[in-house]
């Protein structure tokens, strides 16, 4: 089965992100970029696909500037096959949907038998895209997969997404779109051997117009970002023990509206 | 000239750190304090790829550059200076002297697998007499037929206990002196073959440091690395790569003590501000952070020049010099910032400090690395 995993280079989850002087984007001087972690699940999830079933092909995808190459190498590295680069700056303001009609664009010319993408992207956090590409190709889709069981002819594929306090499956019939959540595996370290055999293997630049897409414009776009308040300081309540308490409950109540 | 990391060399990077960072990091302090070998780690660690960097996948290891291999063992060492120097010998002075003067029947038997992390490898050249002074070999070899057969004692030996085999350095021909050492692969279960201790140390005490004593163990011909006569040759060219991957390690370990104390300046607290805005908290820290930039630089330039397949054993030397007191002097700095904590086992910044000592003194002490820069500049006539 061809498994195409389309992922999302994002900045790292430690970064310290600034606002840029635009008011509408984020600094990127000395960011590390790193693959949405939920990415790396789908990834994952691909890998142990192949594996379990003997053959197949998994291919990773991303739309993104030049250093988004960066991360297809990291999912080549971990065992992907090959890798897709839609790297045009005609989507350099790409909206979520924008990027689901060109991920559709690649999904019809590559056939695969299952797309999987991690839940959201944990820098903008939209969380739009699979369901977005699935309404787009008319596949069904599934998100926050924990656990998933392809039959063995490839037809359908038994997906349990997590819901408040248990599991919910269905039988999700393929191809389809699934999108991984956090516990559906332990992604693996990519190997040294992994890593230098990475850059043999290939990464296509894809175009707009190799995808027959026009330079549609988005739907969505960012006209302000701004940086959440500073966190207010705690508060030590004072006093002897029963004084403070009540202090205390009274403050939860009236104040903090908490109790 | 260009300070960038290859992509390979970044990805590589990253690896390692994810792995020191999530496997290593929960064990270090526990491994430390019981003198445990992380045999589940190192495993790990060799199922990665990071046990046998420079060696050719064909001989299972991973096909990667010095300059990978020193940014690797920086991220390893950052955390921990045990997992550091199992690394560094397995890769430097094991499967690197087997890698370049063994014939295709050594390297599969004794190189495949330690260099895949299947099996450790161990570097036998110092004896109780013979340390600095390490011509003065006195452990025997003499022919018999198709063995030689063995008698000596080595002491000092890193993963000794762990490794199963060792990469031993005899006395073939006394009269001949240095030019008489010879260089011997012997496996740890060939009779004769003992070790009878293992060393108590002050740092790196969770890898082993081994005593061997070999009564009568006989090694075939066949496994004699090199021609007779060869082994200090292999022994100092060994030496030479091993400088990088020590120097890289105590660049770690001064990079992991300086994160501890550059964080403890941010939250504690004295006279009512954050000790790093004291002047003298923040000259210890700008010190540290030039001194280990420099160390980089030294390592990074060892390690090119050593992937270019040019000169190296000068800027080696000078690396593993600067590196290793460096990182005695960071270390020690760090300590000092978070004075009293610092001296608490709890605080973790000890444990650098421990570990960082040996540096200045193992393969080749940091007297050896100044006597071997100065021939060099002074061009031998001194």
């Amino acid at each position: 089965m061809k498994i195409l995993v389309a992922i999302k280079q994002v900045p790292d989850t430690a970064t310290q992100v600034k606002i840029a002087g635009d008011g509408r984007s984020i600094e990127t001087a000395g960011i590390t970029w790193i693959v949405s972690p939920y990415d790396e699940f789908a990834v994952e999830e691909a890998l142990r696909i192949k594996e379990k079933r003997g053959q197949g092909e998994v291919v990773a995808v991303t739309l993104g500037p030049e250093r988004a190459k960066e991360a297809l190498r990291s999912c080549l590295a971990m065992g992907a096959d090959r890798a897709i680069h839609v790297n045009d700056p005609a989507f350099n303001d790409a909206d979520t949907l924008t990027t689901a009609r060109a991920l559709a664009a690649v999904v019809k010319q590559e056939q695969p038998g299952l797309v999987l993408v991690g839940r959201q992207a944990i820098d903008d956090d939209m969380g739009a895209v699979g369901g977005q590409l699935a309404e787009v190709l008319g596949w069904p889709c599934a998100y926050w997969i924990m656990e998933e069981t392809i039959d063995a002819d490839g037809q359908t594929v038994k997906a349990a997404r997590q819901v408040e306090g248990g599991l919910e499956v269905f039988d999700v019939p393929l191809p389809a779109v699934l999108a991984a959540q956090k516990g559906l595996n332990e992604p693996r370290y990519p190997t040294l051997k992994g890593i230098m055999g990475a850059k043999k293997k290939e990464i296509k630049d894809v175009k707009a117009g190799d995808l027959g897409l026009g330079a549609d414009a988005p739907q969505l776009s960012i006209t302000k970002l701004e940086a959440l308040p500073p966190r207010p300081p705690g508060r030590i309540i004072d006093g002897d023990i029963a004084t403070a308490v009540k202090e205390l409950v009274r403050s939860l109540r009236e104040d903090a509206k908490a109790i | 000239m260009n300070f960038d990391l290859s992509d390979e060399q970044r990805m590589i990077r990253e690896v390692a750190r994810d792995f020191a960072e999530r496997e290593v990091r929960p064990i270090a302090q526990e491994i430390d304090r019981d003198a445990r070998f992380p045999h589940e780690t190192i495993k790990r660690m060799g199922e990665l790829g990071l046990m046998g960097i420079l060696v050719p996948e064909r001989w299972g290891g991973a096909g990667g550059d010095t300059l990978s291999y020193a940014v690797a063992m920086e991220e390893i060492a950052r955390v921990c200076g045990s997992h550091a120097v199992v690394m560094s010998v397995n890769n430097s002075l094991f499967c690197d002297p087997i890698h370049k003067y063994g014939t295709d029947a050594q390297r599969g038997r004794f190189l495949r697998p330690v260099a895949s992390g299947h099996e450790i490898g161990c570097f036998a050249l110092t004896e109780p007499q013979a340390g600095s002074d390490a011509t003065n070999q006195h452990t025997l070899a003499v022919r018999d037929g198709g063995h030689y057969v063995v008698n000596g004692r080595k002491v000092f030996i890193t993963s000794g206990r762990e490794a199963s085999a060792a990469l031993v350095f005899v006395q073939t021909d006394q009269a001949k002196g240095s030019h008489g050492i010879s260089a011997l692969l012997v496996e740890k279960s060939r009779p004769g073959f003992l070790v009878p201790k293992t060393e108590e140390k002050l740092g790196i005490r969770a890898s082993d440091t081994a005593e061997f004593v070999f009564e009568d163990c006989r090694v075939p011909v066949e496994h004699r690395l090199g021609e007779e006569g060869q082994g200090f040759k292999i022994a100092m060219a060994s030496l030479d790569g091993g400088r990088i991957g020590i120097a890289a390690q105590a660049l770690g370990l001064a990079v992991g003590a300086y994160e501890r104390a550059l964080a403890y300046a941010r939250e504690r607290k004295s006279f009512g501000v954050p000790i790093g805005q004291h002047q003298m908290v923040q000259w210890m820290l700008a010190d540290m952070a030039t001194a280990i930039e420099g160390a980089r630089l030294l390592i990074w330039q060892a390690a090119s020049l050593k992937d270019a397949h040019r000169p190296f054993s000068l800027q080696s030397a000078m690396a593993k010099l600067f590196a290793a007191e460096m990182a005695m002097k960071v270390t020690t700095d760090a300590v000092q910032i978070h004075g009293g904590y610092g001296f608490i086992k709890e605080y973790e910044v000890e444990r650098f400090f421990r570990d960082a000592k040996i540096t200045q003194i193992y393969e080749g002490t940091s007297q050896i690395q100044k006597l071997v820069i100065a021939r060099s500049v002074l061009g031998g006539k001194a």
